[in-house]
């Protein structure tokens, strides 16, 4: 059998059915795995693609990275319409189902936590971006500068300038977060993205992701929707709902710290927060043989 | 209330999310497991870090001076005017030295 298990995420038992449609990764349909109590959702992958030497040269392929990442993307979509499921990272990987099985026995625990912590709950993502403006497109001055006095001069107003932009960007961002916090209950505040890679317009200022129960999520939506128009030069843009992706890890008061973590060493500051020597564990295991 | 079977259908996210989206959140977020096929996850880090440095070029960002979240998730603007403080004394120094290997150009000091 050349076929591994591929877990996109862990659930409680759900009543309503998934889409009979709906395919996974490699357009297998995922199918439920039902053990202790708990329902791992799977599909069967080619060892072709995920065994650990092809899946290393895999992740490098930005077009099968990105296709792989919206099937997950896509299952627990579709998870996120009938219950509240604990999405597992990318290419989470077994060799059968015995193995699933005995993943969720030495985690079950861990598992319900999450489940009673996030049941019920869903991610909303908001993000505020800087409208680029035409001003800045032509930011050479006409004359050339006559003197290094001269550029600095002007050099000091165009930074002002930028500097005043910024100014009204964040104001505007914290206060948002602050109307939208109260609507939430827990958030995360995620690195800006590039618009290289989002392929969005302006600047992104703020990059946040909300926990809110899906029974105040009209409300929460109906707020950043009111907020759209309030800042000129400035656009709010809402994603979601997701499954809560951005909550799994530990608990509130990590906030701070992730986000600091962030900035330098993330994956310490991760690893430290989240599940504790998992990524330590993989990463001494790779060097050797799995079983 | 609507059907309790059905839970409400996304809000655009279809539409909405872009890969960025998707990617930050399959990456970064969600559980970490160590399956039986031994990915090394430091290699996934790196895999995002990558994409943030090659596709998103950081440093331009940084030089437009989109680096808050470097130093201050908060939004901090100390940062930048540091920053900004920083780079000034840089091109003052660098004007300063360009100015004296030009003499011609320096008109005050031209004997």
């Amino acid at each position: 059998m050349t076929g591994l298990r591929y877990v996109y995420a862990v659930c409680r038992p759900f009543g309503t059915p998934l889409q009979a449609q709906l395919t996974g990764i490699g357009g297998a349909p995922p199918a439920l795995l039902h053990h202790h109590g708990l329902v791992a959702v799977v599909s069967t992958v080619p060892a072709a693609d995920f065994s650990e030497e092809a899946l290393k040269a895999r992740l490098e392929d930005l077009d099968w990275l990105a296709a792989t990442a919206r099937a997950h993307e896509g299952v627990i979509d579709a998870l996120t319409t009938v219950t509240t499921p604990l999405p597992l990272r990318l290419a989470t990987v077994f060799r059968d189902d015995s193995a699933v099985r005995m993943m969720i026995e030495a985690r079950e625990d861990h598992f319900r936590q999450l489940l009673d912590r996030l049941g019920g709950r869903v991610e909303w993502g908001v993000k505020v971006y800087l409208e680029a403006e035409p001003a800045e497109a032509t930011p050479a001055p006409a004359a050339k500068p006559a003197s290094g006095r001269d550029y600095l001069r002007s050099r000091r107003a165009q930074s002002h300038a930028l500097e005043e932009k910024w100014q009204r960007a964040e104001q505007f961002a914290r206060s948002l977060h602050e109307r939208l916090t109260e609507r939430a209950e827990d958030f995360r505040m995620h690195r800006p993205q590039n618009a290289e890679l989002s392929g969005a317009a302006g600047r992104n200022v703020m990059n946040a992701a909300y926990l809110v129960p899906r029974k105040r999520s009209e409300e929460f939506v109906e707020l950043v929707d009111r907020t759209k128009d309030e800042a000129p030069g400035i656009r709010v843009e809402l994603t979601g709902p997701w499954a809560a992706y951005s909550f799994t890890g530990e608990t509130a008061g990590e906030t701070a710290g992730e986000a600091a973590g962030e900035a330098a060493g993330e994956t310490a500051g991760k690893a430290a927060g989240e599940t504790v020597g998992e990524t330590a564990g993989a990463t001494v295991e790779n060097a050797g043989e799995g079983r | 209330m609507t059907m309790p079977s059905r839970l409400p259908e996304p809000y655009g996210q279809g539409s909405g999310a872009n890969l960025a989206d998707i990617l930050e959140r399959v990456l970064d977020k969600g559980i970490v497991i160590a399956g039986d096929i031994r990915i090394n996850l430091l290699d996934i880090e790196l895999l995002t870090v990558k994409l943030r440095l090659i596709v998103a070029s950081v440093d331009k960002a940084k030089e437009m001076g989109i680096d808050w979240w470097e130093t201050d998730p908060a939004l901090s603007s100390r940062a930048r005017r540091d920053e900004l403080a920083r780079e000034n004394a840089e091109l003052r120094e660098r004007l300063a030295r360009l100015e004296e290997l030009e003499p011609g150009r320096a008109p005050k000091e031209a004997p």
